[in-house]
Parts: C-alpha cells; sequence; structure tokens
C-alpha cells in the first residue's frame, strides 16, 4: 500500500497522458496543415499557368 | 479501376471528398479520443495511462495499413501502370511516416510508467522503428526518382513492395519474440477488450482512417498540380 501510494507521486499518469495528446494531436495537424498549403500552392501555380496559356492564346 | 486512370476524373471526385474525409474524420477522431480521454474509464491496472490507447493503437495500425496500401499502389504501379498508383504511393509516405513516428512517441511516453522503461529493442518496437526508416526511405528515393524524370518510378515501385515483408514482422513480433508489449488484444471477430475501452478505439481508428484518406486526397491532388504545371511548361519550352 505504501508503495502503491509512493508510485503514484513519484509518476503522475496524467502527464503522461497530456504528453502523448499533445505530440499526437500536434504532429497531426501540422501534416494536416502542410498537406493543405502544398496542395493549395500547387493547385494555384497550376491554375495560373493555365490562366496566362489562355491570355497568350487571346492576344 | 482503370476508370479512375483519367487524372481529370479522379480529380473531379478528390475535390468533393477531401473536405468529406477531412471533416468527418477530424470529428470522429477528436469525438471518440476526447470522450475516450475525459469520460472513459481507467483501467484497473494502468490506471489513467490507458487513455494514450485512443491515439497509440489508430496511429499504429494506420502506420502499418499505410505501407500496405503503398505495396499494393507499387505492385499497380509494376502490373497495371496505372498512371495514379506511382503518385498514391508517393501521397502515402509521409503521413504514413509522421503516423509511425507518433505511434513510436505515444508508445515510448505510455511504456514508461507501464513497464519503468521509455525503450527496450525487442521485436515489436524495433520492426516499428523500421518501418518509419522504411517511410522515410521510401519518401527520399521517390522524390530523386521523380527528379531523374519519367520512368523513374519503377525502383520506388520495387521498394514500396520488397518493404511489405515488414508487416508481418511487426504483427507477428509479439508472438514470435518474447516482448514487454502485450499481444494483440483485438483479433478478427474477437475482442478481448471491454466494451467500454472498444467503441472509443474503434471509433477514434474509422475517425483516423478517413483522416488519412484526406491527408492522401491533398498530397495526391498537389502531386498532381505539380506534374500538370510543370508539363505545361515543358510544353511552352518545346513550342518557343
Amino acid at each position: 500500500m505504501a508503495g502503491d501510494t509512493i508510485a503514484r507521486e513519484a509518476l503522475n499518469q496524467w502527464h503522461f497522458v497530456i504528453a502523448a495528446y499533445a505530440i499526437g494531436l500536434g504532429g497531426c495537424g501540422a501534416l494536416v496543415a502542410q498537406s493543405w498549403l502544398a496542395m493549395r500552392r500547387a493547385e494555384r501555380r497550376r491554375d495560373a499557368g493555365r490562366d496566362r496559356g489562355k491570355q497568350g492564346q487571346a492576344e | 479501376m482503370h476508370g479512375f486512370a483519367n487524372p481529370a476524373r479522379f480529380l473531379r471526385l478528390a475535390r468533393w471528398l477531401t473536405p468529406l474525409l477531412m471533416l468527418s474524420g477530424g470529428i470522429l477522431a477528436l469525438g471518440a479520443m476526447g470522450w475516450g480521454v475525459l469520460r472513459g474509464p481507467a483501467d484497473s491496472l494502468q490506471g489513467d495511462t490507458v487513455r494514450i490507447l485512443y491515439l497509440h493503437v489508430p496511429t499504429a495500425w494506420l502506420g502499418m495499413g499505410g505501407w500496405t496500401a503503398l505495396a499494393i499502389a507499387s505492385l499497380t504501379e509494376l502490373v497495371w501502370r496505372h498512371p495514379l498508383a506511382a503518385i498514391a504511393a508517393r501521397a502515402i509516405a509521409v503521413p504514413g511516416a509522421v503516423f509511425a513516428a507518433i505511434c513510436l512517441l505515444t508508445g515510448s511516453i505510455w511504456g514508461r510508467p507501464a513497464w519503468g522503461t521509455w525503450w527496450v529493442w525487442d521485436g515489436r518496437l524495433t520492426s516499428m522503428l523500421v518501418l518509419l526508416f522504411l517511410y522515410l526511405a521510401y519518401a527520399a528515393l521517390a522524390d530523386a526518382a521523380q527528379r531523374d524524370g519519367a520512368g523513374g518510378s519503377r525502383v520506388p515501385a520495387i521498394f514500396g513492395l520488397v518493404g511489405a515483408i515488414n508487416i508481418p514482422i511487426i504483427h507477428y513480433s509479439v508472438l514470435w519474440w518474447n516482448s514487454l508489449h502485450q499481444p494483440p488484444s483485438i483479433t478478427m471477430g474477437k475482442s478481448a477488450m471491454a466494451a467500454d475501452f472498444l467503441v472509443p478505439l474503434l471509433v477514434s481508428t474509422l475517425g483516423f482512417s478517413l483522416l488519412f484518406g484526406g491527408i492522401v486526397l491533398m498530397r495526391m491532388r498537389a502531386l498532381l498540380a505539380e506534374q500538370q504545371a510543370e508539363a505545361r511548361l515543358r510544353r511552352k519550352a518545346q513550342a518557343a
């Protein structure tokens, strides 16, 4: 019983839970943001090239 | 399958599927994790640290599932020359690596209070670390092959197929070798887990799977758009 009390005092289990979720959710959030930005940038670049092509043909 | 070989048709589908997957996946994953962490019960042996389950297990399954999908895409690329297969495999590599890394980090954090150590070189942990290195190697190889020009997707595809040997090794590692890691609690049609843990775990896994699909679609759209922009520039340069 005394050992159990010491173990609980030494390791607050919630600290580990919070650390795991901070890393996991932070990693997922960064991945989603990076993927979305890469997609937006690439599609904008493609569409800009397409628009320039159409303008060139019109002229 | 070849119905979606046309990138224009694929893009039409991906444009409405991407936000749907991201939104439904985000709601399900966050809801299940929130319920599991804030409202779910603690384990009688592991206490509150069992709540890491709802993040650790889905990322582990998707890390392995991601490479399985990458290997299938590689086989499709090699055998049927499907034009989107190489793009799909490339799009899976980075999310797969991130999910494998999250699985390793959360497992290490869970291991400290559960096993008394952050890391041991046992079969399960080591084979999962090998999976992370395989993902990183694949991403580097696929990028290098892309820079070298057309026809360079065969080497990454072969690497993707060969790397699939690690998936059964990860799965059976806890049965083949002595391990601190527990054997599987969930097998086909059977679960040793109480419903209080199982239901949020399955919902969280479904949510993360949808999110993974949405992320892969976004990365496929980015790769396709880059290819289309480069093809246009090449055509322009040839015409000039």
